[in-house]
């Protein structure tokens, strides 16, 4: 079969302690028999480590914070397409994903594709708009709620008992023991992702976490459940192994169904010693330990890809169970010239 | 008193629960009663195979007997049992 030429832009090229999920996408794109790409990487910092990656990245240019604005940041992918004609970009960082929603229609009309949840979806399984989401859609979720000053803090005693967890908007979340430890994270956090900062109760219990693709009509063509093995101070996976959690399966079966999810996306649950299960939250893109998945049997970034050029997918129908992934750091080693050629021009 | 369908018993002793992704390992003994009672022998049956085959006594085999369904159950692989 001849292969379908693409160029992707990939954004999440961060793949350090804290990863972005860039470079598993893009390693899952490579391991397809069906494409024929080149790889774009799109960079924020000048040190992601999959700029260096030439195995996997062909070229790489910085884009700006989406913060900037979106006029500069849409002016800088036109830039990048002219050059390089992007048939799809796939942003891999929740904090881009409202810009690129938002220029959907402007990307097509130049050209690119994107596979994204619509706001609606984006917007209801947001952090701040948990509580609600657990109602609607019948699932158990822990109690929480936003904070955006000290007074709130304040108030948080009438509702929850320690330990708590705070959490920003986008990104980190802390445990806190008492009110103390509550402010400094919530300094922390919102210092560097803004307000409202999210105060959990604290579900005790085993993490389960699942990757899924759904095509926007309710069907889910991906879904793998993950647990734990292994996790960072950052509470990151560093190892974890597929397992085959049926209620698990259910429960975002029944979401995606219900929601008519469109895109990739991790459902973040506890599962409590009576084996009740609490939605923590669900990411609205692919994570990082995507290529589990691919290696269990379910190719999801390759399936994005396909649904994003209009193809019909057909769902997995299984995956296998007892698949493990252990992350490593590996020092690569790269040269000053190519640092400066990325500092001084935008591009490497 | 029967383990669970999705719990994986490998001849070295490894055990597998794919429902959650924890493993355990058990020394040859434990792996043999694990096994029996993956296939629905009774206690009775047990205690006569075991204490027919090693040097103990009923008494100390059933404490420790005891002992050890009670860490199987304590990790939920027993069926029914399980939450």
């Amino acid at each position: 079969m001849k292969k379908i030429q693409l160029t992707i832009g990939v954004t999440g090229l961060n793949n350090t302690d804290n990863p972005g999920p860039g470079i598993p996408v893009i390693r899952a794109l490579r391991d397809s028999h069906d494409f024929e790409l080149r790889i774009i990487g799109l960079a924020y910092e000048n040190l992601e480590p999959g700029i260096y990656m030439k195995d996997l990245v062909d070229k790489t240019y910085q884009i700006p914070y989406p913060s900037i604005g979106e006029k500069d940041f849409i002016q800088r992918l036109e830039y990048i397409n002219n050059k390089e004609n992007l048939d799809i970009i796939i942003p891999n960082f929740d904090a881009e994903l409202h810009t690129f929603m938002k220029s959907k229609e402007h990307l097509e009309s130049i050209g690119i594709k994107t596979y994204l949840p619509t706001f609606k979806q984006f917007e209801e399984r947001d952090k701040t708009n948990l509580p609600g989401y657990g109602e609607k859609y019948e699932i158990k979720v822990p109690f929480s709620k936003p904070v955006v000053s000290y007074a709130d803090i304040d108030n948080l005693e009438k509702n929850f008992d320690y330990p708590v967890l705070v959490k920003g908007k986008f990104y980190d979340a802390y445990i806190a023991y008492n009110k103390e430890q509550v402010i400094t994270h919530f300094n922390k956090i919102s210092a560097k992702w803004g307000v409202p900062v999210i105060v959990q109760e604290f579900i005790r219990g085993t993490e389960v976490n699942m990757v899924a693709l759904g095509d926007g009509e309710g069907n889910t063509i991906a879904a793998v459940p993950m647990r734990k093995q292994y996790i960072t101070d950052k509470g990151k996976a560093w190892g974890g192994i597929t397992i085959g959690d049926e209620e698990l399966l259910k429960l975002t079966t029944k979401l995606i169904k219900e929601t008519k999810w469109r895109g990739g996306m991790e459902i973040e649950m506890i599962k409590n010693a009576k084996g009740d299960y609490y939605l923590i939250e669900i990411n609205p893109r692919i994570p990082a330990w995507v290529y589990l998945a691919v290696a269990a049997g379910q190719n999801i970034p390759e399936a994005l890809v396909k649904l994003a050029l209009g193809k019909k997918v057909p769902p997995f129908k299984s995956y296998e169970i007892g698949k493990m992934f252990i992350r490593y750091s590996y020092d690569m080693i790269g040269d000053i010239a190519q640092f400066e050629k990325l500092s001084m021009s935008g591009e490497l | 008193m029967k383990i669970r369908n999705n719990i994986a018993i490998s001849d070295s002793g490894f055990v597998f629960d794919s429902n959650n992704g924890e493993s355990f390992t058990l020394n040859k003994i434990g792996l043999e009663i694990l096994q029996m009672l993956k296939n629905s022998r009774t206690e009775e049956e047990i205690t006569q195979k075991i204490v027919k085959k090693y040097d103990v006594d009923i008494e100390t085999f059933e404490q420790n007997y005891f002992d050890f369904v009670g860490m199987l159950r304590h990790f939920n692989l027993f069926e029914n049992e399980s939450f």
